[in-house]
């Protein structure tokens, strides 16, 4: 009997799952592997399978339930001290979840778009004055959201480089646990401090919204709204920041879909549900543990085991994706798993959505000849977090 | 086509809204789905069809049988 696959599993190619899901996917699509210390966890590895147990309520997406699934032990001590809806089962999950949905509706975000564009405008001129080679990552990848963030959550802009910092070293699968949970205090701290101002003197901003609304009526505590301000600062950095790097360069390796985009800049929205779907780059979040006895492709889930709904596997299911290796910028991808499935689905995919349109249809259209100022061997990969990505991204035109 | 949703499971993603705005809107407030129409405007019904699809909740149902 061969030995369980051991998750994570090295990529063969660095803009491709592990080939490994494939196989699993055609053969066994409900697997058992283990993870990195030695815990027995299920892959679930078909588009179907994936999206049936995401939405199925018998499973918790809480992490001190026991047997709930981790990939180290750094970043499952992370975990363990989040005290958002992320990490909560319904009904409370709903409940905090609704206070933030305001500021993320479809509508919400229309209307910061013209301020966003502004901002794509003002970066790009400012990497036409510099002048190439340059490295993609500071000067779009990371330096949009992080002023985007900026202006949702009232933070001062030279506070970026720190919050970059300890969020990357809460998500790394390297930390220890010392390492992850002093990058998490080193946030609360840091929120601590702007919460207590804006408690203070509330601006027009989220979090001064969630002081007024419910902070002051008690529906949410000072800690409740410090944690949601942890929440919405990591989850606003690194996730967009890598789809803006990593979607460039999927572009740049497929010139046929480059040249697609620069010819008719109205495929964004597709382009981008195509790179969501391709790219896949929170490839292990969707992790639950059962509550209860559940049935799933001839096989029986038991209360306690973990589970793996590899959504980076589902994006590539043939069955709903044809030749689903192949970047295509003018497929309707639109049901790929990317932002996740069921109740816990991001809540700022809109805005995510919204920027990375605005970017790629901006950026192609102004330097319509951006290329790779490196071999593609040369682009180094950043393959140990929960956020997958490049680390840096040298381009010239 | 007759479209019906489940307000109190919405998770206000947005996606409704996204595919189908002239028949799907979100509440100001906390996010949710706020149907406009409860039959589907001839010519809608292919959006309303993917947006009941992608809906991360499962909150929106289509009654083909009811017109």
């Amino acid at each position: 009997m061969s030995a369980l696959p051991r998750l994570p599993l090295d990529r063969e190619c660095p803009m491709h799952p592990p080939k490994t899901y494939a196989r699993l996917q055609a053969n066994e699509p409900v697997a058992r592997a283990e993870v990195y210390n030695g815990d027995k966890v299920w892959l679930i590895t078909k588009y179907e399978y994936v999206k049936a147990l995401l939405g199925d309520e018998r499973f918790s997406a809480v992490p001190s339930m026991p047997g709930y699934p981790q990939l180290s032990a750094g970043v499952g001590a992370a975990a363990l001290e989040e005290r958002t809806f992320l990490r909560m089962d319904n009904p409370d999950h709903d409940h905090y979840r609704k206070m933030l949905t305001r500021e993320f509706t479809v509508k919400a975000v229309q209307r910061l778009s013209p301020r966003v564009q502004q901002m794509i405008d003002g970066l790009i001129d400012d990497m036409l004055t510099k002048g190439p080679p340059l490295d993609l990552v500071p000067a779009l990848g990371l330096a949009l959201p992080s002023m985007v963030i900026t202006l949702l959550l009232g933070a001062p802009e030279e506070d970026h480089a720190f919050v970059q910092d300890r969020a990357s070293a809460r998500i790394n699968f390297n930390a220890t646990p010392e390492q992850t949970r002093a990058a998490t205090r080193d946030l609360l701290g840091y929120l601590e401090k702007l919460v207590t101002e804006k408690e203070n003197e509330p601006g027009d901003d989220i979090l001064s919204r969630l002081i007024v609304t419910y902070g002051r009526t008690g529906a949410l505590s000072h800690e409740e709204i410090v944690h949601m301000g942890r929440l919405l600062i990591s989850a606003g950095h690194e996730t967009t920041s890598s789809m803006i790097s990593l979607g460039t360069l999927a572009l740049l390796e497929n010139p046929g879909q480059q040249a697609a985009l620069v010819g008719d800049p109205s495929l964004a929205d597709r382009a981008v549900e195509e790179l969501l779907r391709y790219l896949t780059i929170i490839p292990f979040s969707t992790r639950r543990v059962a509550t209860a006895e559940v049935e799933i492709g001839g096989h029986t889930i038991r209360p306690g085991e973990g589970v793996f709904m590899l959504t980076p596997a589902a994006n590539r299911d043939p069955e709903h994706f044809p030749e689903p290796d192949r970047l295509d910028i003018t497929r309707d991808a639109r049901h790929h798993l990317a932002f996740g499935y069921g109740v816990h689905q991001c809540l700022g995919q809109q805005l995510a959505r919204m920027e990375l349109q605005a970017v790629f249809a901006t950026l192609f259209t102004r330097i319509p000849t951006l290329r790779l100022a490196v071999p593609m061997a040369e682009v180094s990969f950043r393959d140990d977090s929960v956020t997958y990505g490049v680390r840096a991204l040298p381009v010239t035109w | 086509m007759r479209v019906r949703v489940d307000a109190g499971k919405c998770v206000g993603a947005g996606s409704c809204a996204l595919v189908a705005p002239d028949v799907f809107d979100q509440d100001d407030d906390d996010g949710t789905v706020i149907l406009l129409h409860e039959a589907v405007p001839a010519g809608h019904e292919d959006q309303v069809r993917e947006a009941a699809a992608i809906c991360p909740a499962g909150v929106i149902a289509l009654n083909h049988t009811g017109g």
